[in-house]
């Protein structure tokens, strides 16, 4: 199968045939329009190795995210970042590519936090390895960690080693009914205290905040903030993960990260607010110069999310020395530019 | 030789007590924390601001000048040790905290502050930052970025790449990247990353945004015994199967522990072949629950011996023969080499075996400490240099156990970096087109090769020797710092 990919993209690589990475086609929305041929990578699937007592597991790029969080979820792990599926297929090699995390994201870590090794052909049919399968390892310059978040642009993964961690032993939700303001301030308050706080959200006047530890350690935590406690609190979770939320459904939604102190945007538009404070999530159609600006005073950047893309594409643009740097980077591992063709910038 | 007319202009850029060329100065920065490898530097700069080193670079640039960077010089792999012709750009001067916001929890530093001082200047928020590589006293920032500094806390806590959000880096042009931000994340490819870890190849650092944590309410450590080396590390395997990551969790084996015994009389087991320490953190219920596991699975695996510090000083005491185990070694002969290699926890039982048969093949005693919890391992062979050929015996048995654990999936490296020492171990651990592409990332950064040429990724020809740490007579440099 491997073989077949690497065919393939030797040929693109000659006849400068652009490709699209596809996996489960779960997040197809992210990103700019691409343009190409199709490559499915559902066909490379299957996991490779997974030993709970290393805390690593590595599987082929097409293993769909729930096979991998079921075989985990049987030996009491999990993938911390808590990657969202948004309702679809979702596959390890487009999560690493798309380096979207869940909302432990500020608690436990992102998704490039995991990822040990990567596995890859690079943009002439290449095959690379590099990390491992250890958690200390500074051989080398971090290509896995830089091919997170590359939306496949400098190569195709085709396997990935992750640090897993153990499930929590007890979690609990509680909600607090609090104004953007006083949610942001507690938020980032409790985030600076011994509490075992896993995730954040606020929404609608609501503070929703989980907890995650030994049972004892949780109660104590609970105890001493109050609130109310949330019954069904995974699908509450689940849901805001995946965006399965009606608020979710207005267009265009856009993704404000930002100093998570940074104080009520005040834009007037629809929000919720994740990770802390950090991500701050608009359904607004002001002009994304405005968005951008906002988001860069407040020490961040602004992506159009979900929707159509405003003219200087989805992703905030690079300073001129970052765009070069970028631009040489794609140039030396994929020189004819085959792979997701104007996904993340317009130019490569 | 750097010309006169090159001193001169360099001389412009920055105040005359910056600029260093008589010899007398010049000594101190012949070599880093290794200092088996030596080279005097040609010229030594001290800027004292980002402007200047962002001046010092353009010149070099120009003048087609190597620069080799220097933080406090305390790294272990000759990552710092001086190129002929080069400026060494030391970055020592730049030593402020700019900013500490303790709601958001982060602080703006500059590369010369060093690692300890910023949890010590957070403390009065009840914040620190994670990261404690053992020379944490003397090494500052911009060398722990360079080298994606680890510690004892790593497996829970993470290395460098994981407690920072943002740097200002210059390329060797002169142009100022800012790469991250104070979000949790940021557009394109992630650069922080890339740069974490890079050896002073890619760009010069001048400011580094740290993560800071909240300190733990409460930590304890539980000691445990073993007759048998692989009962030890199977019981590592255990405790992280039931669910527990410890914020350190270290072995000693039975050499290692009687030299640290010796040394600091930390009250340790004698009779015994590894000795576990394992330290658990965090909210006083949380580690309440863990100690009790722990103990729980310590016993099922079949200690013989367990112990749990009942107080600050106790624990303090269980922790100073691991601390001390690198001099307490030293003191058993005359020289050691220690190695650097990272191996899957479960392959220890198997590589303390080749070494063990491999110390009786090369007739060198081998002591081991390990981190175990993330699977680096430091063998410290035993020797003396004064005896014809023992140094090469002891080099080719290190060379052999850097290639024993990549044959086991590991690494040459967990945390000392590459630098020049490992230089031709990297011919082992990677093939031709990993290291190739390597070469691509530097050139998309530094296409003439100026920023600390001949380091961290050998040039393809070159795939020759072994080399290793190298202390005489038991005296590392920095003898002050406490090294595990």
């Amino acid at each position: 199968m491997l073989d077949t990919l690497i065919e393939r993209i030797r040929a693109a690589h000659e006849s400068n045939t652009p490709l699209i990475i596809q996996g489960g086609g779960s997040k197809t929305f992210y990103g700019n329009a691409d343009e190409g041929e199709v490559l499915s990578t559902r066909a490379l699937a299957g996991i490779v190795d997974y030993q709970p007592k290393e805390l690593v597991l590595t599987a082929r790029a097409g293993t769909p995210l729930a096979e991998i969080e079921g075989l985990l979820a049987e030996q009491n792990q999990m993938l911390a970042f808590e990657p969202p599926h948004f309702g679809g297929p979702a596959t390890l090699g487009g999560c690493i590519a798309a380096g979207l995390s869940g909302p432990r994201r500020p608690y436990a870590g992102a998704a490039r936090d995991f990822v040990l090794g990567v596995r890859m052909v690079d943009g002439t049919g290449q095959p690379l390895r590099f990390g491992g399968q250890v958690i200390k390892n500074v051989a080398g310059y971090d290509v896995s960690r830089l091919m997170v978040g590359a939306l496949g642009t400098l190569g195709l993964i085709t396997e990935v080693s992750l640090k897993v961690l153990p499930k929590p032993a007890a979690e609990s939700t509680l909600q607090f009914e609090l104004d953007e303001a006083t949610a942001i301030l507690k938020m980032n308050q409790w985030a600076g205290q011994p509490l075992p706080l896993s995730a954040t959200s606020w929404h609608a006047g609501l503070l929703t905040l989980r907890l995650s530890g030994a049972a004892s350690a949780v109660q104590v935590a609970q105890a001493k903030l109050g609130g109310e406690a949330l019954k069904d609190a995974a699908a509450f979770w689940q849901r805001l993960r995946d965006q399965a939320t009606p608020f979710f459904d207005k267009r265009p939604i856009w993704r404000l990260a930002v100093k998570p102190t940074t104080p009520p945007l005040n834009l007037g538009d629809a929000q919720w607010i994740e990770w802390g404070g950090a991500v701050r999530w608009l359904a607004s159609n002001r002009p994304a110069a405005n968005l951008r600006e906002a988001a860069k005073s407040a020490g961040g950047h602004a992506t159009l999310f979900r929707g159509a893309a405003p003219a200087d594409g989805v992703f905030a643009p690079l300073a001129p020395a970052l765009l070069g740097v970028h631009r040489n980077l794609k140039q030396r591992f994929d020189p004819r530019g085959i792979f997701n063709r104007g996904r993340l910038y317009s130019d490569f | 030789m750097l010309s006169p007319a090159f001193l001169s202009k360099l001389r412009r850029l920055l105040p005359a007590h910056c600029v260093l060329n008589e010899r007398e100065d010049l000594l101190p920065f012949e070599s880093d924390g290794l200092a088996v490898y030596r080279n005097t530097p040609d010229v030594v700069a001290l800027p004292e601001n980002e402007a200047q080193v962002a001046a010092i670079l353009k010149l070099c640039h120009a003048e087609k000048v190597a620069v080799v960077a220097r933080g406090a010089g305390t790294g272990l792999s000759a990552g710092a040790i001086p190129v002929d012709g080069a400026v060494l750009l030391v970055l020592a001067k730049l030593n402020r905290i700019k900013a500490i916001d303790p709601l958001t929890r982060t602080a703006v530093i500059e590369p010369g502050v060093r690692n300890l001082a910023i949890s010590e200047a957070v403390a009065g928020h009840n914040l620190y930052y994670a990261p404690d590589p053992s020379s944490q006293i003397a090494c500052s920032i911009g060398g722990n970025v360079a080298e994606n500094s680890g510690g004892v806390h790593c497996l829970k806590y993470g290395l460098t790449v994981h407690n920072i959000m943002k740097l200002r880096a210059w390329t060797i042009d002169g142009q100022l990247l800012e790469i991250g931000n104070e979000s949790l994340d940021a557009p394109g490819y992630d650069l922080l990353a890339l740069l974490t870890g890079s050896e002073g190849m890619l760009a010069v650092i001048t400011e580094v945004t740290v993560k800071l944590l909240p300190r733990p309410e409460r930590a304890q450590v539980v000691l445990a015994a073993f007759d048998d080396v692989a009962k030890a590390g199977a019981a590592v395997g255990n405790i992280i199967a039931a669910g527990v990551i410890p914020a350190g969790l270290e072995m000693m084996d039975r050499l290692a522990i009687q030299a640290a015994e010796a040394f600091v009389h930390a009250g340790y087991p004698l009779d015994c072949e590894a000795l576990l320490l394992c330290e658990v953190d965090g909210v006083n219920e949380e580690v309440s629950a863990d100690i009790y596991t722990v103990r729980k699975v310590l016993e099922a695996s079949g200690a013989i011996e367990i112990r749990t510090a009942e107080s600050e000083a106790q624990r303090l005491k269980f922790w100073a023969g691991r601390k001390a185990a690198f001099p307490a070694v030293g003191r058993l002969a005359p020289d050691y080499y220690c190695m650097d290699g990272t191996i899957p926890r479960g392959a220890l039982p198997h590589v303390l075996k080749r070494i063990s048969e491999m110390s009786a093949e090369y007739g060198l005693a081998v002591a081991n400490v390990f981190h175990a919890g993330d699977g680096n391992l430091h063998p410290l062979i035993l020797f003396d240099a004064n005896q014809p050929g023992e140094l090469a015996k002891a080099e080719a048995f290190g060379g052999k156990i850097l290639e024993l654990c990549v044959e086991v999936g590991g690494t040459i490296t967990g945390e000392h970096g590459v630098g020049l020492e490992k230089i031709n171990q990297m011919c082992a651990q990677f093939a031709t087109p990993e290291l190739s592409r390597f070469h691509d990332v530097k050139a998309a950064f530094d296409p003439d090769k100026l920023l600390n040429p001949g380091k961290a990724v050998p040039e393809l020809h070159r795939c020759a020797e072994w080399g290793a740490m190298h202390v005489h007579g038991g005296q590392l440099t920095h003898p002050e710092l406490p090294r595990f």
